[in-house]
């Protein structure tokens, strides 16, 4: 597939100029290209010698508003995610989203956060869609040139138009079928979708159909993953509901702020699901077992929901076997996928279950097609003994390892909530002789920290126990503030159980260094800065209800009154000023460098392959034949073989030579970073000429100094 | 000086152990005697850690593992070598004299040395972060794997040797990238004595700026009162404060330069006692706050307040007795938390405090 050539360049090392990158950097490159063509991706044999697609996110079905050819109706859920196993693992929140609306899949899975350049992965997904589309591929290739922001402004018209017609209640199967209404009804729909936005212009670009620029926002839902499905949109949620196991009933009196986010009448679907236990086809039952477990709040924490999901993935691997004429590796991340969406519509994922999927599908996609299935099964099972083991057990282990250091004897620790890491570290200073005590601050309406509080005293740990509204009354006896983490985000940003930043924050400002524990699985890379766009909306009745005495019924029919909302947010966020220290099973780092460990880290998740000679060469035969590795982000991880890695750099900088040759068929900025274990090298440091002779420097390789 | 310490009815029933690092760095800058002037003008013709370094023949041979502090010590007291690169020679010593016949045992051998070097004075952090960076040549220099053990041997030797040359070469980049920042007519703050920032000063002199250098005295050995000598004999601009002036004079400060024992993970920097205030003090006045430190000293640490670190202590010397019952804070050094520096000036260029962690991370990880 030669579209995806860049224009040749000289040498991946000498001429670039040399510049400094540090932390987590996008290379500039995807910028610097030329403007990309605009026709969308044919399947092979129908390209059309375009050049340069690479910065084409993947077309939103565009052929039903320029092309006279059949909408494909809605898929079915496991229609649709049949074309998921080969593309790239959906970001952990997107994931409902991306499980239920591949069929207008605009968005692109790829996160923006990612330090290579988006470009990347893109090709790939496309292919993937275009194959969907491919009944209408002649119809790409007239549409004139658009920059990306021009595409994502059509995309965007497009699906507005779209949703206006559905609202209409305009049947897709009519639309399919009749031509010519839907071409007549097309200006109308594109219409109202300029009457909503304000600004609009552009129509010269694609006369064919109307385009609009869109505000900035609509920009950046489209830039990012998009965090979670949006429960506002009521077509959305109209068919997300098609195809749920789970019959939640929407709540009344939603926040206004927060009607993006699921909020369910809780407590009556357990007895409707359990009964449907028993029904064979529904659902993997140890899937279904933990599904109902997160629903009635039996298990609760990131580790322990994390783990419980990752046991019941193991079984259900266990009991797979493949259906006739069916791939392994495709069917099986299917039906991981139909189990996801099923345990979400229990319990929004948490962002490290959210990882843990993408960990177990990566695994998935990249068995190699040669072993059998029971070997592939084998093989999966032990990925996922070997994630809990590594990613949480033994992290675990090695937080509390660092954190013991840091207990003094005569401390007073304070913690909120029960995080069970935190508990483990008391337990283990408790053991190795510290002495300190423990203040437990608590809130409803969990209440989690009276169980904490419970084991901790039994272990004969002296403890205070306090609520959340005498933080600041307690904080001056605190000498340490201990806190759990839900996730950490790539600025730095702790995501965790509500109330966290207000202890943080008291401790800010009572000069009390606070120290978040949290694994590293847990990182994620998306960037929040308030704890509205994405959080959980846990059980309104569980804050109407005040335990003991009369006054607990003043709440009582709160949901009678329309002007009455009741509010109980899941999680908030601690921004990282408030943060002293992380404690991962990288070691003790401070809040600004979780884009570097989820750099280090996404490394061992996409390992495209390992780098020895063989290889590489493997791989470059693999771009000759015009077919990227099923990798998102081409990483090549030398991290497992580091006695080859001097071996193998050397061999890197001459097969990225090849590479950017003009011969060659992959482009450098595939292979953007190059993940040594000296560091992460990036293309403008890669130096042809071999690593420096001074010994320090070549500990620090991909430093460019002066 | 010791004598001193010995003067001193020091209350504390037990004294606490004295710093090796600090000792070593009071017996090369600090001024004892009222010849000071004689003393500093010897240290400074002393050949040079890059001399020394060069003649690998020179140390005594050093029977093993047991050698090894002596080795270090051999080398420590040169007052030009920094501590790191007395460790690195040490642990090259070690390897020199090493009966392993595998590539294996000798990294047990000098693991165990190496232990023992950090265990002996746990108070100097480049002498730890030395020791960590040298073990990471050894068991990470992948070109070992395919080279006879010999071979690989006498290049691990070799490394060691060049050490001390880089050392020397970091502190020639870092002056040289330091040059942005000194401009005509700027008065410089700087606090005790770094052999760093006397070469980025002396660069910039030598690059005729015009500049001006206010130092502190650098109690208790007045450290301050070496590098005033040395910059005045440059012919820059000097003038001594006590260390209580420094807020005093800080208004007419436009940067304040200081040099760093170690640099710890979080960005923040271990250095001579005294310089959290300047900085607390410059930060509270808007005025930037450089650090000029060689990456060998980045270390794998991260203390949350002061008294988080091993402690370091050093006699002090009032010039009269201590009153009986009354204690002495005797801490040598003092942790400056990220928030107060502005930049770190090292060899791997100029870097935010947040960027150290990450430069340790690729470095460690």
């Amino acid at each position: 597939m030669d579209i995806r050539r860049p224009p040749p360049r000289s040498s991946s090392g000498g001429v670039e100029p040399r510049f400094r990158q540090v932390g987590f950097v996008t290379s500039a490159e995807p910028e610097a290209e030329p403007a990309p063509a605009a026709s969308p991706p044919a399947p092979d044999g129908l390209s059309t010698g375009a050049r340069s697609p690479v910065m084409i996110p993947p077309p939103l079905i565009p052929d039903h508003l320029h092309a006279p050819v059949p909408v494909p109706v809605p898929a079915p859920a496991s229609e649709s995610q049949s074309f998921m196993p080969s593309s790239p693992p959906p970001a952990s929140s997107s994931r409902l989203e991306a499980a239920s609306d591949l069929d207008d899949d605009d968005d692109v899975d790829v996160s923006w956060a990612r330090p290579p350049p988006p470009a990347l992965p893109e090709p790939y997904k496309r292919y993937l869609t275009e194959k969907k589309n491919e009944d209408a591929p002649a119809s790409f290739s007239q549409k004139p040139k658009l920059s990306r922001a021009e595409r994502r402004a059509t995309q965007e018209a497009q699906r507005a138009a779209k949703a206006a017609a559905k609202e209409a209640g305009l049947k897709s199967t009519a639309m399919a079928s009749d031509v010519n209404t839907k071409l007549s009804k097309q200006p109308k729909t594109a219409k109202t979708s300029l009457k909503k936005d304000m600004t609009q212009v552009n129509p010269p670009v694609a006369s064919d159909k109307k385009t609009s620029v869109h505000p900035p926002d609509k920009d950046r839902k489209k830039d990012g993953p998009q965090p979670r499905m949006q429960f506002d949109n009521a077509h959305r949620v109209v068919k997300a509901k098609k195809r749920s196991i789970v019959n939640q009933s929407e709540a009344q009196n939603r926040v206004e702020l927060f009607r993006h986010l699921p909020q369910y009448a809780h407590g009556t679907q357990l007895p409707d699901l359990e009964s449907k236990f028993f029904q064979p086809d529904l659902m993997h039952p140890s899937v279904y077992k933990v599904g109902l477990q997160y629903l009635s709040g039996n298990i609760s924490g990131g580790n322990a929901r994390c783990i419980a999901m990752l046991l019941a993935f193991r079984e259900a691997i266990n009991d797979y076997s493949t259906p006739a004429e069916k791939i392994l590796s495709r069917d099986l991340t299917a039906k991981i996928s139909s189990f996801v969406s099923f345990l979400i519509e229990c319990r929004p994922l948490s962002i490290s279950m959210g990882n843990a999927i993408r960990f177990l599908k990566n695994r998935i996609t990249k068995l190699p097609l040669t072993l059998s299935e029971s070997e592939a099964k084998a093989s999966l099972q032990s990925d996922v003994d070997r994630f809990i083991n590594e990613k949480i057990i033994v992290a675990d282990k090695v937080i509390v390892s660092h954190a013991v250091t840091k207990i003094r004897d005569d401390d007073v620790l304070l913690t909120y909530g029960s995080p069970s890491v935190i508990e483990m570290i008391f337990d283990h200073a408790h053991e190795i002789g510290k002495r300190f005590r423990v203040v437990v601050v608590d809130s409803r309406p969990n209440l989690e920290g009276q169980g904490l509080l419970r084991r901790l005293v039994a272990k004969g740990i002296s403890c205070t126990y306090t609520h959340i509204n005498a933080v600041s009354y307690i904080m001056h006896e605190a000498t340490r503030v201990f806190l759990g983490a839900s996730s950490v985000l790539s600025n730095g940003t702790v995501y965790s159980r509500a109330g966290t930043a207000s202890v943080a924050m008291v401790a800010h400002a009572f000069g009390v260094p606070v120290l978040v524990c949290c694994e590293a699985y847990k990182f994620h890379e998306r960037v929040q800065l308030d704890s509205i766009c994405s959080n959980e909306l846990g059980d309104p009745d569980a804050i109407s209800r005040v335990p003991g005495g009369k006054s607990s019924s003043h709440l009582k029919n709160w949901a009678d009154n329309e002007n009455f909302h009741l509010l109980n947010l899941k999680y908030d966020i601690t921004p990282s000023d408030y943060v002293s220290m992380l404690i991962t099973d990288y070691g003790m780092l401070p809040p600004t460098s979780v884009p570097v460990i989820v750099r280090e880290y996404r490394r061992e998740h996409f390992i495209a392959c390992t780098i020895d000679l063989l290889h590489w060469h493997g791989l470059l035969n693999h771009l000759g034949q015009s077919e990227l590795p099923a990798s998102k982000d081409c990483c090549f991880d030398t991290e497992q073989t580091p006695h080859m890695c001097a071996d193998a750099k050397s061999k890197a900088f001459s097969a990225l030579d090849m590479c950017s040759s003009p011969k060659g068929r992959g482009e450098p900025q595939h292979c953007c970073r190059l993940a040594t274990p000296m560091g992460t090298l990036i293309p403008g440091s890669l130096q042809p000429d071999g690593p420096s002779t001074s010994p320090f420097s070549e500990l620090s390789e991909n430093v460019v100094r002066n | 000086m010791e004598a001193d310490a010995a003067q001193n009815p020091n209350p504390s029933p037990v004294p606490p152990p004295i710093s090796a690092y600090y000792q070593t760095r009071a017996e090369h800058h600090a001024v004892v005697s009222s010849d000071w002037l004689a003393h500093a003008a010897a240290a400074a013709s002393f050949p040079g850690a890059d001399a020394a370094a060069a003649d690998a023949t020179a140390p005594p041979p050093s029977p093993g593992v047991g050698g090894v502090i002596e080795e270090f010590n051999f080398w420590r007291r040169k007052p030009e070598a920094a501590e790191a690169v007395a460790a690195i020679m040490a642990l090259a010593a070690v390897i020199r004299s090493s009966r392993a016949t595998t590539m294996m045992e000798l990294e047990i051998e000098l693991k165990k040395a190496s232990d023992k070097l950090k265990s002996w004075d746990a108070t100097s952090i480049s002498l730890s972060a030395a020791c960590d960076l040298f073990m990471r040549f050894v068991t990470r220099t992948s070109h070992l794997e395919h080279e006879k053990f010999d071979a690989a041997k006498s290049r691990l030797i070799e490394r060691g040797e060049k050490f001390g040359e880089i050392s020397l070469k970091a502190r020639k980049t870092i002056a040289m990238l330091s040059q942005d920042f000194i401009y005509d007519g700027c008065t410089v703050l700087v606090h005790g004595y770094s052999r760093v920032v006397l070469e980025v000063l002396k660069l910039a002199a030598s690059n005729r700026k015009i500049f001006r250098v206010l130092c502190t005295e650098g109690r208790p050995d007045r450290t301050g009162l070496r590098m005033s000598n040395e910059l005045a004999a440059l012919s820059i601009p000097v003038k001594v404060l006590i260390d209580s002036a420094v807020a005093y004079s800080m208004d007419e400060v436009d940067m304040v330069f200081v040099g760093a024992d170690g640099v710890v993970e979080s960005g923040g920097i271990i250095n001579m006692m005294g310089t959290y205030q300047i900085a607390l003090v410059a930060h509270s006045m808007n005025k930037p706050v450089y650090v000029a430190a060689e990456s060998y000293k980045f270390a794998r640490l991260y203390p949350l307040d002061q008294k988080d670190m091993t402690p370091a202590h050093r006699p002090i010397d009032f010039g009269v007795p201590v009153p009986t019952g009354v204690e002495v804070e005797t801490s040598a050094r003092d942790y400056t938390p990220p928030q107060y520096l502005t930049l770190l000036l090292t060899d791997l260029g100029v870097l935010t405090p947040s960027v150290v962690s990450d430069e340790l991370i690729q470095l460690y990880l």
